[in-house]
């Protein structure tokens, strides 16, 4: 038995700091570090240090994967379809050949991300890929400039032989619509999740009903779950599709040589970039090397290498240069990625008391030809409820693909979901608060937390002075709502980081995780620096690089899980191994030695030591390397979907919306959100604030401005720009309050969760039930444009859409 | 795309003969600001093959008060109309609609002329798939489109400022290569934008817009105006409304409310007009105004929601104009 193995128990406080802290045994493997204190007791962790790359990124230092220039580098130029469903016939690209400038033409015989046929044979004949919305990629041209490879790329000449399409949701669900694809579809996840559950059956463009999902599938008895109801409420809930726009939009710069292929990606997994690259291509994973210093956004459209990093390699195989391949907003907008829509019928039944007797849903959405739309899963696990059952259709449309977007299918759901409460809430005449304090019951940390947040939140947001519905009578009409927020609380299986000092003082801190721009590098140089005894900006925290050790995806809110214990563990080792060196310079047993204030000295008498730097070059060492993974959460896990591990507890939030709605022009305005979140132990206020700022703002945008529009005619995306695909501006940016509590839930050696799907979910629900309270009626369908509110001001419906039990 | 020339015009002349040179490599455009050029370029609506720069005539500059009212050079930025002291006082719904259009970067460098030449903003006309295959379906405008004289296109002028110029009276002032100024009422020098016309005014391809004037105001005079968008911070408008007032003690004496983004250009509400002459603009007025103006309104099933909108929008601009 290693001494890997080796586990003992331990007995340590859990809970909520500033609320309830209790005793918890936890057996934990031996090489584990001691636990931490509340973070009033830390020196770095918990503080709201500033990025160390703060600096690289205002004064444009910072290198991106669009400012990456190499010697010969070539422009890729996409060759996207003008029609939305068509066979190709030819594709000439002799034109484009001859161009001058032009290094190489690139035909793609396979495109990606988009669902596959179950038995490919049906288009096994088809010369090339078929093409299935407008702006799918085809094709790209490499040449020496930007200019000579657009207009190149002008010169490929397609001819299609045209097929009937359909965009829109609804005409797909129709009997006689076009078909997207000739038969059955599967469409596997990717590591930023998505994907759809297998094997489901496929009747023209609707497949389904997906009953399982994270949640675990159906449970009890919805029929008798109604029966014993005293109310029900039904409504049927819309949501829009909703594009990622990522400030770095994606790209690839792909530098192929006989021995090793690099790849400069703008990626939330480094390893996904690699490990696709080297599928496609069959190279040895080792022969491939992603670099990433810095990605600006993704929010899950950003995994793998896509059909333009495909293109970016072919083009610098067949012209032996590296090629860049970065796309125009247009692209960003069509082909890489959206949330899909959703229609939701939602069936909720409860007594007078509140207490929640079943819920049904239907749902329909469509990721356009990629299958993985949905609702979520918070119907199964965020409430107690013995019968539950969501039955979901994926409808495939001739539009662009979806991909993963911020809690993915959670956003959608928690908005009609939520809303349901706040209506069960409205028909028993019960405080919204008071029945989620009457449901909100799970033996789960994220139930526990939500208890503390509704309390803080309603103390900040003024709750006991709400009023009733429509209580003003002027045209302006104000309101306040809440909604609450639950996502999984997520770990990334193979994590490691290396920590190395160097024979000089200085620290190193090495893993393979990119940021997306959360703030990878300053959450492990703080975990480092904690171990240490030293600053954060005294570690050099170096990722985004394929041949570090292995990191987490930036993807379902699980970067700090994963990485803060790999790191604090190889921080660990390093320390111990420093203080054997130097204890007997010391006079001391290397286990009494104490890090920290930068310098090391034996436990209790801080005028024995000397300087951490002091101690380093005493010791003379040319390096202490130490590598350490991150274990399994002490209790293990509820699931494992090969590296996202998804533990039985989870995390989430409450957030409180004030609104005013102009009733005569239908605009919205959001003008506060008090938020309140838990993440496990909050490694970085600051950089935490930052997050839930982001969640709520585009929470916002999404809930009034953002919708994708096709043009039925063509399915051409309309407004594939950012002057008319409509985000949150400055002004319509609320006032924003964030408390995060501290939670200490004793599962790794760091008790950090993630913040960043959370922050996002609740938002829109939130506003909807506050437009509730302004008005008097429901906005069910997003976003929340003056179109919509005043239809959903006109409705001359019963205020609150449901029927009691007879 | 190939190579563009640039040629930096010195003077008014100059622009003229280079805009009605005879150009065998491609069309000649003239760019002020040159947002909307280059907007359009790179939709590739456009594809000039030669630029006429306009920013170094110096003629083109200036905001003048004249005996006879008000005079801006066609460069005369966005921005400088928005602070302009006594524009702000004596033309307060052009300041207005100046300081409310686009962002504050855009108005920094775009030019009042250039703002009436833009092209419009419908969704179809700038995307390049629905110039080349002209028998697409589609062409229609999406939600923002027109409500009033909507037979022919549903495409609305983007220009905001065009609405606060036009209830002032606003003249535009071209030179052709004649050599000789040209002046026509922006009311007749805007036209319904259209795909199949190079430009949306009854300017000439070899003409330049020099400046524009406004006629005197007087003491009398109460305006206001309003921008009515989705989001706040950069938006083209639902509508947008311009109202001038003529006072005689309390009653008003005459009235001009126009309104933007409603009709393919700017439009007289004449029949709110009508109601206001001799009568005390108070409350109801307002609203009777606002209930007249979009009677015989033709929405689309699309955009029918900007009917109440513009309604409120009228009832509350000329309240403001009061206030």
């Amino acid at each position: 038995m290693s001494t890997r193995d080796l586990r003992n128990d331990r007995t340590i406080l859990t809970g909520i700091v500033g609320d309830s802290l209790r005793p918890v045994t936890r057996n934990i493997p031996a090489e584990e570090p001691p636990e931490l204190p509340p973070n009033s007791e830390l020196r770095v962790i918990g503080k709201p240090v500033n990025r160390v790359d703060a600096l690289a990124k205002v004064t444009g230092k910072a290198r991106y994967t669009f400012d990456v220039q190499l010697p010969g580098m070539l422009y890729g130029r996409i060759v996207s379809s003008t029609v939305a469903h068509a066979r190709i016939k030819s594709i000439d690209t002799a034109a484009a050949e001859a161009y001058p400038g032009v290094r190489a033409v690139h035909v793609l015989d396979r495109i990606m991300s988009i669902a596959q046929l179950r038995d490919p044979s049906a288009e096994a004949n088809e010369r090339y890929p078929l093409v299935r919305y407008n702006g799918q990629p085809i094709a790209a041209v490499a040449a020496v400039s930007m200019r000579a490879a657009k207009a190149a790329a002008k010169l490929v000449r397609v001819e299609y032989e045209r097929l009937p399409h359909v965009t829109s949701l609804e005409a797909a669900m129709q009997k006689d619509a076009p078909v997207v694809f000739p038969g059955p579809t599967e469409q596997a996840a990717t590591a930023g999740g998505g994907g759809a559950a297998p094997g489901l059956p496929q009747e023209g463009n609707l497949r389904g009903p997906a009953r399982g999902g994270l949640g675990g599938g159906p449970r009890g008895d919805v029929q008798q779950g109604f029966a014993h109801a005293d109310h029900i409420v039904m409504s049927e809930y819309r949501t829009q599709v909703q594009t990622h726009v990522p400030m770095e939009t994606h790209g690839l710069v792909a530098d192929w040589r006989d021995d090793e292929l690099t790849l400069y990606a703008s990626t939330q997994f480094t390893l996904s970039v690699r490990d696709e690259a080297a599928e496609i291509f069959e190279l040895p994973k080792e022969q491939i090397r992603v670099i990433s210093e810095f990605t600006g956004g993704g929010f899950g459209a950003k995994f793998g290498i896509g059909n333009y990093g495909a293109l970016a390699i072919h083009l610098s195989r067949k012209a032996g240069a590296p090629v860049r391949v970065v796309l125009d907003r247009r692209e960003e907008h069509v082909s890489v990625g959206n949330r899909p829509s959703s229609i939701q019928r939602v069936k909720l039944g409860a007594k007078r008391d509140g207490t929640l007797t079943a819920l049904q849903v239907e749902s329909f959405g469509t990721g356009g030809v990629a299958a993985g739309a949905g609702v979520g899963f918070a119907h199964t696990t965020m409430y107690p409820l013995a019968n539950v059952l969501t039955e979901h259709y994926d409808v495939f449309t001739d539009a662009g693909p979806c991909a993963a977007f911020r809690a993915p299918g959670q956003v959608q759901g928690i908005f009609a979901l939520e809303q349901a409460l706040d209506e069960l809430a409205h028909a028993l005449d019960l405080d919204p608060l008071a029945l989620r304090e009457k449901i909100d019951t799970n033996d789960s940390d994220d139930a526990r937390a939500r208890r503390v947040e509704r309390r803080i939140g309603a103390q900040h947001a003024n709750w006991s002075q709400r009023r009733p519905p429509a209580a003003d009578s002027g045209a302006i009409k104000r309101g306040l709502g809440m909604a609450q927020s639950h996502w999984a609380y997520i770990v990334h299986g193979t994590t490691s980081c290396e920590v190395r000092i160097r024979g000089d003082g200085s620290v190193i801190a090495l893993t393979g995780a990119q940021d997306i721009g959360t703030g990878t590098r300053t959450i492990i140089a703080q975990t480092v620096a904690e171990e240490l005894g030293l600053n954060a900006e005294d570690i050099d925290a170096r990722i985004g690089d394929s041949r570090y050790p292995a990191g987490p995806a930036s993807g379902g809110s699980r970067v700090t899980s994963s990485i803060t214990p790999a790191a604090r563990n190889a921080a660990h080792l390093a320390a111990r191994d420093l203080a054997a060196r130097i204890a007997p310079a010391l006079d001391a047993k290397p286990e009494d030695l104490v890090f920290q204030d930068g310098r090391v000295f034996p436990r209790g008498r801080p005028e024995r030591g000397m300087a951490f730097v002091e101690a380093v070059r005493k010791t003379n060492f040319e390096e202490i390397v130490q590598r350490a993974d991150r274990r399994e959460d002490y209790d293990g896990y509820r699931a494992k979907l090969g590296d996202l591990h998804i533990s039985k507890q989870a995390i989430g939030g409450v957030q409180f919306a004030q609104i005013a709605v102009d009733t005569e022009t239908g605009v919205v305005k959001v003008e506060k959100i008090v938020a309140v979140h838990d993440c496990g132990r909050p490694i970085n206020p600051k950089l935490i604030e930052s997050q839930i700022y982001g969640g709520v703002i585009q929470g916002v945008s999404y809930a009034l401005y953002e919708e994708r529009h096709l043009d039925p005619g063509t399915g051409v995306q309309l407004n594939a720009n950012i002057d008319q695909y409509k985000i949150v501006g400055s002004r319509e940016t609320p006032s924003i309050e964030v408390h995060v509590i501290e939670q200490l839930g004793r599962q790794s050696s760091t008790d950090a969760r993630g913040v960043a799907e959370p922050a996002n979910v609740a938002t829109a629900a939130a506003i909807a039930n506050a437009f509730y309270n302004a008005t008097g009626k429901r906005i069910r369908t997003l976003p929340m444009t003056p179109a919509n509110v005043l239809a959903a001001l006109r409705a001359d419906e019963d205020s609150e859409d449901s029927r009691g039990q007879s | 795309m190939s190579g563009v020339q640039w040629i930096d015009a010195k003077s008014v002349e100059e622009a003229v003969a280079l805009l009605s040179a005879a150009d065998s490599r491609g069309t000649t455009i003239a760019k002020a600001g040159g947002l909307d050029v280059l907007d359009l370029m790179k939709e590739g609506i456009v594809a000039p093959a030669r630029i006429v720069n306009l920013q170094h005539i110096e003629t083109l500059r200036g905001v003048r008060s004249t005996d006879g009212g008000l005079h801006l050079g066609a460069l005369t930025t966005l921005a400088e109309i928005a602070s302009n002291p006594s524009i702000g006082r004596e033309y307060p719904a052009l300041a207005a609609a100046a300081a409310h259009a686009a962002t504050p970067q855009v108005r920094n460098a775009a030019t009042i002329g250039g703002n009436l030449l833009q092209r419009p903003r419908c969704w179809y006309f700038r995307n390049e798939l629905f110039h080349a295959a002209r028998d697409a379906t589609g062409r229609e405008q999406s939600q923002y489109g027109a409500i009033f004289d909507n037979a022919q296109t549903t495409m609305v002028h983007a220009s905001t400022p065009a609405t606060a110029l036009v209830a002032y009276g606003a003249s535009v002032h071209v030179i052709g290569k004649a050599g000789k100024p040209r002046a026509i009422a922006l009311s007749e020098f805007l036209l319904p934008p259209d795909f199949d016309r190079d430009r949306d005014t009854t300017l000439a391809g070899d003409e330049v817009l020099t400046h524009v004037s406004l006629p005197a105001v007087s003491a009398q005079t109460r305006a206001a105006y309003h921008k009515q968008t989705e989001r706040d911070s950069y938006d083209w408008p639902i509508c947008d409304v311009a109202v001038v007032l003529e006072m005689r003690d309390r009653s008003v004496e005459a009235a001009t409310i126009v309104a933007g983004s409603v009709a393919p250009v700017p439009r007289r509400m004449t029949a709110s007009e009508k109601l206001l002459p001799g009568r005390e603009l108070d409350e109801a007025l307002a609203a009777e105004a606002g209930r007249a103006a979009t009677r015989g309104a033709t929405p689309t099933e699309m955009n029918s929601y900007k009917v109440p909108i513009l309604e409120t929008v009228i009832r509350r601009t000329l309240l403001a104009a009061m206030a």
